[in-house]
């Protein structure tokens, strides 16, 4: 499989500024120097918690806010390079679908419109061949075409998580950013969706880049997954070698804090302590060792951590990577994921 | 769960409760006919998705439905006292002292221009005659109980200087400030981070065995439920659909919506190769237009010809559990009546 997106030591930095000279008095390293790639026809999930940049990754790669640094590139083009033409000639191939369906749809225009906008912008069909376009994509994410007329608050939000991702795929892009596109539903809605996006992956030969919080639905969804802490990439493999066989501590505690709808399955569970370090001021080093469970002191403290492949296709950024973790279950061999940190012992 | 011969201490009793909201459609029972107990020291989950009428349920317990809802049918009796027409101010008293309620949003429910000292202590002083030194020192002990690093000096922060795990913290310490036999928890761990609700829930959990505190967890989060209640409540548009202990709910799932609840979820746990979700079709009806005999009839994959008629009450499923389904025979269980 080759590339069709290469992301390079991407770094965002949100400057603060103070003063009436808005004197720039400090950074807010919201991404700092993550790279990854994401093949043709993959899901590349990012998961994260609150601050982790996995949203500002998604916007930079669209240069919906613009990258400090690094590189991206997108079907062998320089994408930091275009000019704004360009670049939106480029969004054609690029879209987006944003986690909240009751912010992200204009409620004065109708649907109809919503979905035509695309096509209008990038000038891609006229009239009876544009609205035979929206009525076609309409029912491809599972509404009536009859819907058009409406207007978003006539929707649940399942269906106006439909509408945008029927907004996105208007212009036929290759690629698509989800952000967090499950989020706001509740579980009956949220499978519905992830089924929906999974269909049209498969017959539209979509890439995704799936940004999520939720540890289930991005295992459920991936081909790969990388995990993201205060701006960097901690560990990127596999789905399953992730989920089984977490090298880095912060993926072995963020997969044991999840609860399991099983209450047979005792977990030991990793708690970690304190909360993630502001942005700002990001910790020296390894930017996890002041919640880590295994740090060691001084090389924590003092060298960042390359992200290097450990097992084949599973990189981790940790100098201890690998090593067991205290209150990490014990795992027996050739047992699926289901058995991470955890032990069936109840009764 | 009880042990036989010993019958569990009922704390709160909520029978046959409605609460209403008129609205331009006519007047809409958010919640209908909901019966449950909580029992002492126990932790019961109400669960159920958006709209089904879990928090209005807490609110209605609370007596703190906005208006113009109300409640319109049915008692809330704790300990024995029918909270549902104590007059107001003997409701203040309840609130806090018996029963004391965390809600979801720990940002919003601290007020940003007051000190954490502040706000924890003017709770301690509204139900104890305490002075405001020896409030302010009991708030100090309160924030040490829910493990708050440095509580003293965190007593002089202002919200906005604590994160959101923190808040939460503070909202159990003002909550649990005087001593509550009944704690009820709204989502308190949906705007959180999973390693930081991973903490709150630790610390919940650990609260109710050192304080034999009785707690309600309203939540939408079944893996939360799995891991930390004893027994389950199902709602669907404002009513109960299934009560069981969690291992009955979780090992044998009586009612279509639960199953269908529960096979939905995307989890480590799936067989692997399993590609699509299952799903319940359809979405949940607007609670201003409910159909004909069991609400859930029009998304239900075992629907019958019953249940286009009457709406089933709930059955006898086992010892503890019953479920508000025809599939359970069409005989209520006679102690859900």
């Amino acid at each position: 499989m080759t590339a069709l997106l290469t992301v390079n030591e991407l770094t965002k930095y949100f400057p603060v500024k103070r003063g009436v000279l808005a004197r720039v008095v400090a950074q807010v390293k919201a991404v700092d120097g993550i790279t990854f790639d994401v093949a043709r026809g993959e899901t590349l999930g990012l998961v994260g918690e609150s601050g982790s940049g996995k949203t500002t990754v998604g916007r930079c790669i669209l240069r919906l806010i613009e990258p400090t640094s690094g590189t991206i590139t997108f079907n062998g083009t320089s994408v930091r390079e275009l000019d704004s033409g360009d670049m939106r000639r480029m969004r054609r191939d690029m879209q987006i679908v944003f986690q909240d369906p009751y912010a992200s749809l204009n409620p004065r225009m109708t649907v109809g419109s919503i979905v035509a906008e695309p096509l209008i912008i990038h000038g891609v069909s006229n009239g009876t061949e544009r609205e035979q376009r929206v009525a076609q994509l309409l029912e491809k994410v599972g509404l009536q075409p009859e819907y058009r007329k409406r207007y978003p608050h006539e929707f649940s939000g399942g269906q106006r998580q439909r509408i945008g991702v029927a907004r996105a795929l208007a212009t036929n892009p290759k690629f698509l950013v989800l952000d967090e596109p499950v989020s706001a539903l509740d579980v009956s809605v949220q499978a519905q969706v992830v089924n929906l996006l999974q269909d049209l992956q498969d017959e539209l030969g979509l890439t995704y880049l799936f940004i999520a919080h939720d540890l289930s639905v991005v295992e459920h969804i991936s081909t790969r997954v990388a995990v993201m802490y205060l701006g960097k990439v901690m560990e990127l493999a596999p789905r399953a070698a992730l989920y089984a066989n977490p090298l880095h501590p912060y993926t072995k505690a963020l997969l044991s804090a999840v609860p399991i709808p099983d209450p047979k399955v005792k977990k030991s569970r990793i708690i970690l302590k304190g909360d993630i370090p502001t942005p700002l001021n990001p910790p020296t080093g390894c930017v996890f060792h002041t919640r880590c469970p295994i740090a060691q002191f001084p090389i924590c403290k003092d060298v960042v951590p390359p992200l290097i492949e450990h097992q084949p296709g599973q990189l981790a950024a940790c100098h201890f990577a690998g090593e067991a973790v205290p209150g990490e279950g014990k795992r027996s061999e050739g047992v699926d994921s289901r058995a991470l940190s955890r032990t069936t012992t109840r009764d | 769960m009880t042990e036989v011969g010993q019958a569990p201490e009922t704390l709160l009793e909520v029978k046959h409760l409605r609460t209403s909201f008129p609205t331009a459609d006519g007047t809409v029972h958010a919640v209908d006919n909901v019966s449950f107990d909580v029992h002492r020291g126990e932790a019961l989950a109400l669960v159920g998705e958006s709209g089904c009428g879990k928090s209005v349920t807490a609110m209605s317990i609370m007596r703190l439905v906005a208006t113009p809802g109300r409640i319109t049918g049915g008692e809330i009796r704790f300990k024995g006292k029918n909270l549902a027409d104590i007059p107001e101010r003997e409701m203040r008293n309840v609130r806090g002292n018996d029963i004391a309620m965390v809600f979801q949003e720990p940002m919003t429910s601290l007020n940003p221009v007051f000190k954490i000292g502040a706000q924890v202590a003017e709770a301690i002083r509204i139900h104890r005659k305490v002075s405001k030194k020896e409030a302010w020192k009991q708030a100090g002990e309160m924030l040490e109980l829910v493990s708050i690093p440095d509580p003293v000096k965190r007593l002089d922060d202002y919200p906005h200087q604590l994160s959101g795990g923190m808040r939460q913290r503070v909202m159990i310490a003002m909550a649990l400030s005087c001593d509550p036999e009944l704690l009820i928890a709204d989502e308190p761990t949906t705007a959180l981070d999973v390693t930081i609700q991973a903490q709150i829930m630790e610390l919940l959990a650990s609260l109710q065995q050192r304080l034999g505190l009785a707690i309600l967890l309203i939540t939408h989060d079944l893996g939360v439920v799995a891991e930390f209640c004893e027994r389950v409540i199902v709602m669907y548009t404002g009513r109960v659909v299934e009560e069981a202990t969690v291992d009955d709910l979780f090992a044998n799932p009586a009612h279509p919506y639960t199953r269908g609840l529960l096979a939905s979820l995307p989890s480590v746990t799936k067989a692997e190769g399993a590609k699509r979700l299952p799903t319940i079709k359809g979405m949940v009806p607007s609670i201003s237009n409910l159909p004909q005999g069991c609400k859930f009839n029009p998304r239900c994959p075992d629907v019958m010809e019953i249940c286009l008629g009457n709406e089933p009450a709930l059955m006898t499923v086992g010892a503890g559990h019953a479920a508000r389904c025809y599939l359970h025979g069409d005989q209520p269980d006679p102690e859900r009546m």
